[in-house]
């Protein structure tokens, strides 16, 4: 059963967090193991595999972006592990300049300005995904889902950056 | 007998409907500890004689005879302090590498021998003791508490954990209740459970913190809560930082005051105690007053103090910052801004200092939710989940891994499988591979922490997957499944995909990290975050350039003749300056140094897989060879 499936949505790039809040809410009352404090053991086992699988859908599903992926792999496009290897010369290429950039920020207001700039980036490469599955073209969305990835690393990057600039400080 | 204070008026005192299904919420504490039972989602503190709650979590084994519990073996303490232990709690599933860290803290003989690979035992009144067993005294005391007040037998309860207790001491916790004879339903974290007593009573909707700052330890938990359901988003905390850190400011000013003033102290151990006393009765005074004093007698020389609050707030300032800055870590982590929080719950006694109170209203906007005593409120919300657990209940509590669980892989290298702040219960599985031919079997090392480098995290398990068939490096699929219980406990399975080979094991934690470095783990994470980048490339550098070689060493060790010796000469080259770049820390020269030898060793590459084609062709027959490509 795939993570839309398992939350009785449907399965899609865009949906409402309410909805699937109140979706797994509900399964999760259901099926949590603390509804099953009494029950024989092998009921409680089966109800903690179902909520342990409830909550991967969920996870998996609430932020955008890891639901972008799993939507994509659904549709057989699959990404490399975890980001670990960049074969696009061209997102290569804004990585490290931008890593660089990083690098070079002395100030809170410099790495807060990359980190907004790379937020708005994502929001945009987000946004554009819709057209690029109702095209289904593969290749530019496993393009895009990569440097979605990238930014996304950007951004915890900046964040422990910006934490060291800021212990610096005081 | 207490009774009628726990009761309604009207109320029957002792329900005799759900005979047996009592059951009781403990906290647990380093301090003190507090049981509270709820009937109907009323959550009463079960006082002794004397109308109070707090049990000091105290155990003595006097020399005339018997076990004490609290106030009483407090009394012991000074007359036979060989005989007494406190802060038990800090030595839960602790092994000997930890006890360097709470020497000085803790004056107890250890019992030799013991915490190599187990838990640490107390020498105290000429006899090892575990902590387990110790604190096994404390939950008796607590489950005879609560029967005698009651009336009724008491076999079941709930526990609460800091949310920062990792593995080792979740299951010392869930054994100490064994020993006393209680079966625990659930151990729940402190904050959760602190945010239970608020929310049930004023079935409050929207993001809620709790931010919990005892005698040593400081935790700030962020939850949602929506309609009975309680989903803890982040959590995070800090084990070294709480109120004994304001008395040590007080009591060394003190002693710097005398020192100003001519007196030559001897500064031991029964000095630093009492001023210690003497700095904690003031904070408490300057929690109402403006300004207090106090007198301070060492060796026969009494010195007077005067404090005023502004004075000591001075003091602690960068102490309370220090958890302003933890919350907003956590708020950044689930992804919320301070302004999105409705209230702030307040746990522990630390909190009932009036700057922690302006700081943290100072941070969220708003006041905190300060109507239940801090010192109570975790015992009342377990004793609400006991209740939910056994009478069934309409609330949910969606609780959190409080710490990322992963595995070691090349290099030294942690690759995550379960992300800090997973719902819970969770089974996450991740695949791995291979790295030499024919290799028949897997190290699993299962470690925990934010970090990106194996030792830098804390180690919680290890086993070995065997029975690997030989197959090329990269060709076996080995998938490694990690299962996380409703109480947070962990269980490690390996499993190779293409033969069934499998292998599965509880987590039983290597002791050998305090808790203190947990949470160091924890804030270290993201200070290290930059380092640990530039150092995960360069490991993954030089992986990638291993397995080259060893792939180069493979192919030229079979096919080395389709070579001429001036090719064979420049290959060596190209390897020899690979193999020197894998040496050094220039990732950049590591990667040029392989790309080079890539290019190079192309050609002969291609020549291989010609023969190989032409070895293959050889002597098929059209029919072979169709079923062969149908293979």
């Amino acid at each position: 059963m795939d993570h839309f499936a398992r939350l009785g949505m449907p399965a899609a790039l865009d949906l409402e967090p309410a909805d699937l809040d109140k979706a797994y809410f509900s399964r999760q009352r259901q099926w949590h193991p603390d509804r099953f404090v009494a029950k024989p053991p092998e009921e409680k086992a089966k109800a903690s595999v179902e909520a342990a699988a409830l909550n991967d859908a969920y996870r998996t599903l609430k932020d955008p972006l890891s639901r972008a992926v799993y939507f994509a792999s659904l549709k057989g496009v699959e990404l490399p592990v975890d980001g670990k290897t960049i074969d696009d010369p061209e997102l290569l290429m804004e990585a490290m300049e931008v890593r660089e950039a990083l690098h070079e920020a002395d100030t809170v207001e410099a790495v807060d300005a990359l980190a907004e700039k790379a937020r708005r980036d994502m929001k945009a490469a987000l946004s554009g995904l819709a057209s690029l599955f109702l095209r289904d073209d593969k290749p530019a969305l496993r393009k895009a889902l990569l440097r979605l990835r990238y930014l996304d690393k950007f951004v915890e990057e900046a964040r422990a950056r910006r934490m060291n600039l800021e212990r610096a400080k005081a | 007998m207490t009774l009628l204070e726990i009761h309604e008026p009207g109320e029957t005192p002792l329900p005799h409907a759900g005979e047996g299904t009592l059951a009781v919420g403990i906290d647990l504490g380093t301090t003190n500890s507090v049981v509270a039972i709820a009937r109907e989602g009323k959550p009463a503190a079960l006082h002794d004689e004397t109308g109070r709650a707090l049990v000091p979590s105290v155990v003595a084994y006097p020399a005339a005879g018997g076990v004490r519990v609290g106030e009483e073996a407090r009394l012991l303490m000074a007359k036979e302090p060989r005989n007494v232990v406190a802060s038990v709690k800090r030595l839960m599933g602790r092994g000997a590498a930890d006890l360097h860290a709470v020497a000085g803290v803790l004056p107890y003989e250890i019992e030799p021998g013991s915490g190599e690979t187990d838990m640490v035992k107390l020498r105290i009144a000429g006899k090892p003791r575990s902590p387990v067993e110790i604190s096994a005294e404390i939950l008796k005391a607590l489950r005879a508490r609560a029967e005698s007040a009651l009336d009724k037998s008491v076999e079941r309860a709930v526990i609460t954990v800091p949310a920062y207790f990792d593995d080792a001491a979740r299951t010392a916790t869930r054994d100490a209740a064994r020993v006393a004879g209680l079966e625990v339903l659930r151990l729940v974290n402190e904050p959760t459970a602190a945010a239970l007593a608020y929310g049930l009573d004023k079935g409050s909707e929207g993001l809620y913190a709790v931010y919990d700052l005892g005698g040593g330890t400081f935790d700030f938990s962020l939850l949602r809560l929506e309609k009975g359901v309680f989903q803890v988003l982040a959590t995070g905390g800090d084990t070294a930082l709480g109120g004994d850190d304001f008395d040590r400011a007080l009591a060394e000013r003190m002693l710097a005051e005398r020192k100003r003033d001519g007196i030559a102290d001897q500064v031991d151990e029964g000095a630093v105690k009492a001023a210690l006393a003497l700095a904690r009765q003031m904070k408490e005074q300057l929690s109402d007053r403006e300004k207090t004093s106090g007198r301070l007698e060492l060796a026969a020389v009494p010195s007077f103090h005067a404090i005023t609050r502004a004075e000591f707030e001075a003091m602690i300032d960068a102490l309370v910052k220090r958890t302003t800055e933890i919350a907003r870590h956590v708020l950044a982590d689930a992804g919320m801004a301070a302004s999105e929080i409705h209230g702030v719950v307040l746990v522990g006694g630390s909190t009932r200092v009036p700057l922690v109170r302006r700081k943290v209203a100072d941070m969220i906007g708003k006041p905190p939710l300060t109507d239940i005593d801090p010192d109570e409120v975790v015992a009342l919300g377990a004793a609400l989940q006991a209740e939910a657990l056994t009478s069934g209940s309409d609330t949910l509590l969606l609780d959190v891994t409080p710490l990322s669980l992963g595995l070691e892989t090349m290099g030294g290298l942690v690759e995550k499988v379960v992300p800090r702040n997973t719902p819970i219960p969770v089974q996450l599985a991740q695949e791995f591979t291979t790295y030499q031919d024919g290799q028949t079997a897997m190290a699993i090392h299962v470690v925990q922490g934010e970090r990106e480098m194996v030792a830098d995290c804390r180690s919680l398990a290890r086993f070995e997957l065997t029975g690997i068939p030989p197959m090329t490096a990269g060709a076996a699929r080995i998938r490694v499944t990690f299962a996380v219980d409703a109480d947070g406990l962990l269980t490690v399975s390996a499993q190779e995909r293409t033969t069934g080979v499998a292998q599965r094991i509880e987590v039983k934690p290597s002791y050998g990290l305090s808790h203190d470095d947990m949470a160091d783990m924890l804030y270290d994470s993201l200070e290290h975050a930059e380092e640990d980048m530039t150092q995960r490339l360069l490991t993954e550098a030089r992986v990638e350039a291993q397995r080259s070689l060893l792939a180069l060493d493979t192919a030229l060790a079979k096919d080395g003749a389709l070579l001429s010796a001036e090719e064979r000469g420049a290959m060596d080259e190209a390897r020899h300056r690979l193999e020197t770049a894998t040496a050094g820390e220039d990732r950049d020269e590591i990667n040029a140094a392989a790309e080079a030898l890539e290019a190079l060793s192309k050609p002969f590459a291609e020549r291989r897989m010609d023969r190989g084609i032409r070895e293959a062709l050889s002597g098929l027959s059209m029919n072979d060879l169709e079923r062969r490509v149908g293979e």
